[in-house]
């Protein structure tokens, strides 16, 4: 389905039961005259959903120290390496990055390189994001693909910023299902999209 | 079978490479001296022994699936092979009678579920074939002798994505594990098939379950990263465990909360000797008994070993050797499979 919607004359909103949190999505749309519309959101469709989010100031570029070029220095992977990674992922919806959006953060980034651990906890714009789902999915296969397979990746909701923090924080820990989202190409094309970096 | 504490050992014997990604499962066929495994890369190996004695991949079965292959398991008379998939289709696999000893083919496609089937159990009779989907159903197929397949059961109990299902050693009972953190187990009655347990305890996903030989135990996996072993009490059993509908209780007696730091994928209940094999997020194998001297009725799980690093990633699945007692067993990681040896 089509539609052409003008924005200024309807109020819409997600309703938490209906965010299915299963890389499918229902968005509830309320009419001024009182109709309602129920539209099942496809990954490929382009939905905005916080129509103003605020834009924040990004980090400079990290400055590469003698030590660092220093081949026969060891160089764990830190928290600033994976901040590095991730800030230029796309937001599914808005022109912006990650990092502009304050939806990665440099202080929810953990990193035990010894123990091969990489936790990233990321918040959504706003608590009814249904995209939130996807932006942890796309933060996960960020990190698959750049850091060594020895690394266990986790990926979570902040807590507190998000109404369906533990459903989402479940999908995204169970593997099979991940495993399985990426063998959708629909999916696996909206992914790759927030992956590119933007020509900037 | 007796096992010293503190001197068991788990030895690695062999490493089979050959698949490509993730090995999702392994299992033994009956006279425990074939392997199948599956996994990401769409096919199913078979693993035998040559002259030489060296464990080698033996035959391909690749075009059945067009995804990931998520379980593989031979029938009790070794004769069929099934596969479950993320295609949502379970494929059954018969042994031709040409000359050579492994040849398989795709004989049937059983279609049903609406996405990705996640597991595939034969009963231990042979006349029913399970499996079961992410779209919370578990399926019941009986097994025609003309090898013809025909859906018996269509159970809705669970609300979530169901992870595994497994047979009852001897007797036509179904027990299901489910990203809902409950375990269910259904029966036949008057020629329908009903859920007559709930099994709630877990706080997470239960990834896998398994019988012990007798079938009256059961032990259980989670994301919550414990293991828990339930008892079955049947009606009128003498510890006042109240039952209903003359079927039997099956109700938690032990759980073993932090030897294992991450998620636990798989369990395996060794029908010789009784050991329980663990495969964990952690990369790591563990082995467990229940203490002899412990009360049945509030076992303890006693560990006897860890080896944590027996891959360099999540181990997937574990599964003890159907007939040499306690010897072999097999787990699965990205790109190979490990073979280990345990010495009591």
């Amino acid at each position: 389905m089509h539609l052409q919607l003008n924005r200024s004359k309807l109020v819409y909103r997600y309703i938490d039961n209906r965010c299915r949190c299963d890389f499918v999505y229902f968005l509830v749309i309320r009419f001024s005259d009182g109709c309602v519309v129920f539209l099942r959101i496809e990954m490929t469709s382009k939905g905005i959903e916080n129509v103003n989010p605020q834009r924040f100031t990004k980090k400079t570029k990290r400055e590469i120290t003698s030590e660092e070029e220093d081949e026969s220095v060891e160089d764990p992977i830190d928290e600033r390496e994976i901040f590095d990674l991730l800030r230029d992922i796309n937001d599914p919806e808005h022109p912006m990055s990650l990092e502009e959006l304050n939806v990665v953060q440099i202080t929810n980034i953990e990193v035990d390189d010894k123990n091969n651990s990489v936790k990233v906890f990321y918040t959504p714009t706003i608590p009814h994001c249904s995209m939130a789902t996807l932006i942890g999915l796309s933060i996960k296969v960020c990190l698959l693909r750049s850091l060594p397979p020895r690394f266990k990746i986790e990926v979570n909701i902040s807590p507190g910023s998000h109404a369906s923090e533990a459903a989402v924080n479940k999908q995204l820990a169970d593997k099979e299902r991940v495993s399985a989202a990426l063998e959708n190409s629909n999916l696996l094309e909206v992914v790759n999209q927030c992956l590119v970096k933007s020509l900037e | 079978f007796n096992i010293v504490f503190g001197m068991a050992r788990l030895d690695e014997l062999c490493k089979l490479p050959g698949h490509q990604g993730i090995v999702w499962n392994v299992g033994w066929n009956q006279e425990g001296n074939i392997l199948v495994s599956c996994g990401e890369d769409k096919t199913i190996r078979l693993w035998g022994r040559n002259v030489n004695s060296d464990w080698v991949c033996r035959s391909i079965l690749s075009d059945g699936h067009q995804r990931t292959i998520r379980s593989v398991s031979f029938s009790p008379c070794n004769k069929l092979i099934a596969s479950a998939s993320f295609d949502g289709t379970c494929c059954i696999w018969d042994k031709s009678t040409s000359a050579e000893g492994n040849q398989y083919e795709c004989t049937a496609t059983l279609e049903g579920h609406e996405n990705e089937v996640k597991c595939v159990a034969w009963s231990a009779s042979g006349s029913f074939l399970s499996t079961c989907s992410r779209d919370k159903s578990v399926w019941i197929w009986e097994v025609g002798e003309d090898g013809e397949f025909e859906c018996a059961a269509v159970l809705n109990a669970h609300s979530q994505d169901v992870k595994k299902v497994i047979w009852h050693p001897n007797q036509d009972i179904l027990a299901s594990a489910s990203y809902d953190n409950t375990v269910k187990m259904y029966c036949e009655e008057d020629d329908d098939w009903v859920c007559f347990g709930t099994l709630k305890s877990h706080e997470s996903t239960v990834w896998s379950l398994a019988f012990d030989s007798t079938g009256k135990l059961l032990a259980t996996c989670s994301d919550d990263r414990t293991v828990k072993i339930w008892k079955e009490y049947l009606p009128g059993n003498e510890f006042g465990v109240a039952t209903s509908d003359n079927k039997p209780t099956w109700k938690c007696v032990c759980t073993l909360s932090g030897a294992h730091p991450r998620a636990i994928y798989d369990i395996s209940w060794c029908h010789q000797t009784g050991l329980i094999a663990t495969a964990s997020g952690d990369d790591a194998i563990r082995i467990f008994r229940i203490d002899p001297e412990s009360d049945p009725n509030a076992p303890i799980l006693e560990q006897l070993i860890t080896v944590p690093r027996a891959h360099e990633q999540d181990v997937n699945s574990v599964i003890w050797n159907p007939c040499i007692p306690g010897v072999l067993m097999l787990t699965s990681c990205a790109r190979h499979l490990v073979r280990h040896q345990f010495r009591p």
